[in-house]
């Protein structure tokens, strides 16, 4: 029989049986579909983590206070950050003459705060730094203007919004020249500022160090200028993290040497009360986090793919059935002059087009769950989801192969029937 | 055109082989019309079966048209079967789902022919069915039934139909309808046709009649009724008793 004319009447066979074909399918559809979006989270959750580290800026130095005593109320407002570093051993560190492969250099302190504007108030992360930020982090402002030096040196209040802040406050409505009214401190002690607003920054999304949009950036000392408790001995301001950009990767060891030598002769130490982390590091800790749910989620495809084989040992037990059923039909077409061979490939591409169908219904479902996961958060983790070809190919394959594998057997048991029993069979 | 020598055909019973046949000599002209007698276990349908190569002989040898059957391997058999074989069979052996047509249709889609719906049409338009080729065997009678299993014999111009038990199935009336279909097809177009029947008054269609007992042929004779309508509408010559 030719092939065109198998297939025609496998499906005519299939579908005289509609509802024992789509549970038979159901199986495959099932794991198909399963593997496919799991690979995707899994792969989108690896893109990811990429792309949050891209997003950091690129050859970045990071300097960290090392192990320090903060006072009590310094550190329910700071959440218990050491304070060793302060904003001139950033402004030392970007003397061109000392450190010429330095490009940029932005100290960063940052705490929590509340921000009421209108009827509206959210919660969010307050960065106080400096010009260089914009450079530094290669993060830019979309409209208005970023904090410049002479806001540093007039301490001013003035706020840079990011762009979800901006939008939970204002909504559609320019925020520019607008104020907001920041409170800061525990509920006993709270402090509350009043902040004009003379930009807003570009969009981002989340990288290595959170989402990005829901930030507020204002000079460096404003908050400590203005607080008492928080005030610097020497009127200098504290810094939690220094980003520095070199102009290449390769000067990381002689920057990391040089400039871990400085701090220590200015803060007059022998052993450093600083870390310098390279964008590597941030990135292998990163990475350290995710792979446990890479793990997990590498796991949770194989589970899937066992779903997969138990959709075939389903295919085969039907298959096996069918064939049963179907024995006086056997002994039919042989007498007709079918061959063993005719028989072979008449129940082997029955198995086949209900495991592709199958396969190619996983495909479609697969591919629309991982399209509506992207992007949502599921059980408080963002899901990213990556469909690559590659996953389809495999789930597709997999599927076709399970179908022959599965298949195979029952068809075999069918070929081989006696047609004169086959005939009587009642 | 089939010449049978010391056919014998063994079963086993569990361990105690069963001999079906010891020892079947016999040779078919083409054209003629055979009918096998003989009790329940004396092997005919055995016979049957190995003249339409669906089961082999123990020992013995089969020519069919020359060719000798008895050395082929089962994709051979299979060839044979669709192109010189037709069975027709006491339970029809219909495929319960297809439609008249697709039934007749199927040995020549074992066979590869393109334009087999025509052929299809065409011999169940011969058996008188042109009406009902998009029935199913559900909707049709057993006369009807049977005929389009005759029809799915003749759409391959086979040259020699095997009947075991054609009218075992119908009502006297159908079954002497479809034994008058035989006869005509053996006057007509020279098909060579053997009926396994237990019943004298089908038996009595052929030109020649031959009865088994034990698995040997005991007795093999021209049909002594000359005008082979047993059904006695102006028979010239008494049959014997």
């Amino acid at each position: 029989m030719s092939i065109i004319d198998t297939i025609r009447s496998a499906i005519a066979a299939l579908t005289a049986n509609k509802l024992r074909s789509s549970l038979t399918m159901l199986g495959i559809i099932i794991g198909v579909s399963a593997v496919i979006t799991l690979m995707a989270v899994g792969q989108g959750s690896q893109k990811g983590v990429t792309e949050r580290i891209q997003g950091l800026g690129s050859n970045l130095l990071f300097i960290r206070p090392g192990q320090s005593q903060a006072s009590d109320v310094q550190s329910a407002v700071y959440g218990g950050q050491a304070l060793t570093l302060v904003d001139t051993d950033a402004y030392a560190i970007s003397d061109p003459e000392q450190f010429p492969y330095v490009e940029g250099v932005a100290p960063q302190v940052d705490f929590e705060a509340r921000l009421i504007a209108g009827g509206e108030n959210t919660t969010t992360s307050v960065i106080g730094t400096t010009p260089d930020y914009q450079y530094v982090r290669d993060f830019y402002v979309g409209k208005g203007q970023f904090i410049s030096e002479d806001d540093i040196a007039r301490k001013g209040l003035v706020a840079v919004l990011g762009d979800r802040v901006a939008e939970t406050l204002f909504g559609d409505s320019d925020p520019i020249g607008k104020s907001v009214r920041l409170v800061v401190g525990p509920a006993t002690m709270a402090l509350t500022f009043n902040f004009r607003v003379i930009g807003v920054m570009e969009p981002k999304g989340a990288t290595a160090i959170g989402d990005e949009d829901d930030l507020m950036f204002i000079p460096l000392p404003t908050m400590q200028a203005r607080i008492p408790f928080l005030r610097h001995p020497q009127g200098l301001s504290n810094v939690f993290q220094i980003s520095i950009k070199v102009s290449s990767r390769d000067d990381f060891d002689r920057a990391e040497k040089e400039i871990a030598a400085l701090l220590l002769e200015r803060h007059n130490v022998s052993e450093p009360d600083f870390e310098i982390l390279t964008q590597t590091d941030v990135a292998n800790l990163e990475a350290a986090e995710t792979e446990i749910s890479q793990t997990l989620w590498a796991a949770m495809a194989a589970i899937a793919g066992i779903s997969l084989v138990v959709g075939g040992i389903g295919i085969m037990n039907i298959m096996l059935v069918s064939v049963t059923e179907r024995i006086r039909e056997i002994g039919i077409r042989k007498a007709v002059g079918a061959t063993q061979g005719d028989i072979l490939m008449q129940f082997l591409v029955e198995a086949l087009m209900v495991t592709m169908a199958g396969g190619v219904i996983g495909v479609v479902l697969g591919v629309t769950l991982s399209t509506l996961a992207d992007g949502r958060t599921i059980l408080e983790q963002s899901v990213r989801a990556d469909v690559s070809p590659v996953a389809v190919i495999l789930a597709f394959g997999v599927s076709a192969a399970i179908g022959l594998f599965f298949g195979i057997y029952p068809a075999y048991n069918a070929s081989r029937l006696n047609p004169i029993e086959a005939l009587h069979h009642e | 055109m089939v010449k049978l020598t010391d056919i014998t055909k063994v079963y086993l019973a569990g361990d105690v082989p069963v001999p079906a046949l010891r020892g079947i000599n016999l040779g078919i002209g083409e054209g003629d019309f055979l009918a096998i007698m003989g009790p329940s276990g004396s092997g005919k349908s055995t016979l049957l079966n190995i003249l339409g190569c669906l089961d082999k002989p123990t020992s013995g040898k089969y020519e069919l048209d020359g060719l000798e059957v008895s050395a082929l391997d089962e994709k051979q058999l299979a060839v044979i079967r669709n192109r010189k074989i037709g069975f027709v069979f006491q339970s029809f052996n219909l495929l319960r789902r297809l439609p008249a047509v697709e039934q007749v249709e199927l040995p020549l889609l074992y066979r590869r022919v393109s334009d087999r719906r025509r052929l299809a049409l065409q011999a169940l338009g011969d058996l008188g069915l042109a009406e009902r080729v998009a029935h199913r065997p559900t909707q049709l009678s057993g006369g009807e039934q049977q005929r389009v299993g005759i029809a799915r014999c003749l759409v391959t111009n086979p040259s020699l139909i095997l009947a075991d038990e054609p009218t075992g199935a119908l009502d006297t009336a159908t079954g002497h309808e479809i034994m008058r279909i035989f006869q005509r097809l053996n006057g007509e177009r020279d098909i060579t046709i053997v009926v396994v029947t237990h019943e004298r008054e089908i038996a009595a269609y052929a030109r020649r009649i031959i009865h088994l007992q034990d698995g040997e042929i005991v007795s093999d004779e021209p049909n002594s009724s000359s005008d082979r309508s047993p059904s006695g509408d102006g028979g010239s010559e008494a049959s014997t008793a």
